[in-house]
């Protein structure tokens, strides 16, 4: 199990033809616990996705450490596995290639990759459909297949960037129900980005919400059932838990809105 | 010999007619696949049908052909009718000398294709991977693609002059242009978010390329590949114009000019038919290595 350390992370970008860089996150501060499942919500264009990218090491930030047990993140790795909105699939692999994709890469012997794979595929509710290319799968079943290979590799950590955002409201709970059950069995670090509400505290043992842009942490939130038995969404503390993290994003959205006006009018 | 010199590229379009028909039936069959049994049935007549008027359309100008010029409503002396030349046709395949040109027109087209492959692809991925290569040659590439291979026939020919080398180095300069534009736009086109996601597994530039950016082109450059199929045949006229003995393009010219007509359209069919089979093979080709392209 790993822990993820945010200290005072910011990330500018250089834009073209604008004379100052655009700060996308200033200071952040967080701290993932080893084994938590943390879900992070903020309004659109807040740099969730940013500060995703940070921790899998695909950029660098401008100031300020990541850290994954402690020792400062110099790049992506197979520890971390990052599971993107739109799938990412390699369309010219099956299922079970695409996740021997990440076992290629980690020099997985090839009789063990195949095995591999189909345990991960089954685990995700996918045998039988290790043959198809992914344009012959439903959106569900691509993210279950993206899941998958972000499992097979056994990272210690998965990053999610808004998984289930294209996915319908049934597909969604079936999968955000067997993402709990993988969590649990599996005890991995777990970031979730997401902009609903209602996943946010269904799935986060502790909810961080950001402010607009530039972003930073405003309040972590932490989320605690009595019991995760039966209907989850019908306790009443589920719907304070939504009615406290929706009333800290209401601003931030409305500030977030205003921005967006300005730039557009600023553009012309 | 005017004429046919401006033809040229408006033949181009023809040559990509077959194609067009057989991405549409590629996509009927996928769509099939995941129609019930007897939604499946129902197709096979649309698909007889459509290949019925496919015929149709050849034969009635083949018809046409025939019985234009019989009838007198076409001089037959410029267009005999279709049974006088494949008559010819038939002269020439008898006599030996039709595979001999066959075989020269083929040994051209097939060494500059195949040179045009070998050389083109490497230069295409590499252009389009590394940046510096592209910007540096991309001015260059804009320049002569919009120069119209013919029109340099005549620097062939005074540099490597009138033997083979300078045919063959004419079909592999006509036939690199469609490989080497389709895998730089191939290489250039991978989808980002694939290459996010093969990064954040860790890979490095070599194997981002080899697993990633090379597979993710395959498509692209195969329809490189087609197109400079078609070239090597449509460039044969052109390449055999000054200083061959035998080749198809040479036979219609002479024949041409010593106005042995009924032979020069046995030539003109050969040279088609030829185009025609080289391209449904290499159509084939194309969609056995694109199987999972659906756009
Ligand atoms: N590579 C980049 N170059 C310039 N600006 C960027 C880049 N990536 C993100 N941004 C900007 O940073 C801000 C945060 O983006 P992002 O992290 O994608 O937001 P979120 O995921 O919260 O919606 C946005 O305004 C976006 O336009
Ligand atoms: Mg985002």
């Amino acid at each position: 199990m790993t822990e993820i350390g945010i200290r005072n992370v910011t990330k500018t970008f250089h834009v073209r033809d604008a004379a100052e860089p655009f700060t996308a996150l200033s200071g952040v501060d967080l701290d993932v616990r080893a084994g938590e499942f943390l879900a992070l919500v903020g309004p659109s264009g807040c740099g969730k996705s940013t500060l995703l990218d940070l921790v899998a090491g695909l950029t660098p930030p401008t100031s300020g450490q990541i850290l994954t047990d402690g020792d400062p993140v110099t790049g992506p790795g197979l520890d971390r596995g990052v599971v993107f909105q739109q799938y990412a699939l390699f369309p010219w692999r099956t299922a079970q290639a695409n996740v021997e994709f990440g076992l290629e890469a980690k020099a997985v012997p090839r009789r063990e990759r195949a095995a591999r794979a189909r345990e991960h595929l089954a685990l995700v509710g996918l045998n039988g459909f290790e043959d198809r290319y992914p344009h012959e799968l439903s959106g569900g079943m691509r993210q279950r297949v993206a899941i998958a290979r972000s499992l097979a590799f056994d990272p210690d950590v998965l990053l999610m960037d808004e998984p289930f955002a294209a996915l319908d409201a049934q597909t969604r709970e079936s999968l955000q129900e067997e993402l709990v059950r993988v969590w649990q069995h599996t005890g991995k670090t777990v970031i979730f980005i997401t902009h609903g509400i209602d996943e946010a505290v269904y799935l986060g043992q502790r909810v961080a919400v950001m402010t607009s842009r530039p972003g930073r942490i405003k309040e972590v939130v932490e989320v605690a059932f009595d019991s995760r038995e039966g209907d989850l969404r019908a306790d009443p503390a589920f719907g304070e838990y939504r009615h406290h993290i929706w009333t800290l994003l209401r601003d931030e959205v409305a500030a977030a809105q205003v921005q967006e006006r300005e730039v557009a009018i600023s553009h012309g | 010999m005017a004429d046919t010199r401006a033809a040229l590229p408006g033949d181009l379009h023809w040559y990509d007619l077959p194609d067009d028909e057989a991405d549409d039936s590629a996509d009927e069959g996928a769509q099939d696949d995941a129609r019930p049994p007897a939604a499946r049935r129902r197709w096979l007549p649309a698909w007889l049908r459509r290949a019925g008027v496919n015929t149709v359309a050849v034969l009635l100008l083949l018809a046409a052909w025939e019985i234009l010029p019989r009838t007198g409503v076409v001089d037959p002396v410029f267009v005999p009718p279709l049974s006088d030349d494949l008559a010819a046709w038939w002269d020439l395949l008898v006599t030996g000398s039709l595979p001999e040109h066959l075989g020269a027109s083929l040994g051209r087209s097939l060494a500059g294709f195949g040179l045009a492959v070998v050389l083109a692809i490497p230069l295409g991925l590499l252009i389009g991977w590394y940046r510096p290569v592209a910007d540096l040659l991309t001015p260059l590439l804009e320049l002569f693609r919009n120069t119209s291979a013919v029109a340099l026939l005549p620097v062939f020919t005074l540099i490597l002059g009138i033997g083979e080398p300078a045919k063959v180095s004419f079909v592999l300069y006509a036939c690199s242009w469609p490989i080497l534009l389709n895998t730089i736009s191939g290489v250039k086109t991978v989808e980002p978010l694939l290459v996010k996601s093969a990064r954040s597994m860790g890979l490095g530039p070599f194997r981002l390329f080899q697993k990633v950016i090379l597979p993710a082109a395959v498509p692209a450059i195969f329809t490189g590949v087609r197109l400079a199929g078609a070239t090597s045949i449509l460039v044969l006229l052109f390449a055999e114009m000054v200083g061959a003995k035998a080749g198809l393009g040479y036979l219609i010219l002479d024949t041409q000019s010593s106005f042995r007509i009924p032979d020069m359209y046995a030539g003109i069919i050969t040279i088609s038919v030829l185009g025609l089979l080289l391209n449904l093979l290499l159509v084939a080709a194309e969609r056995r290595f694109s199987t999972w392209r659906t756009t």
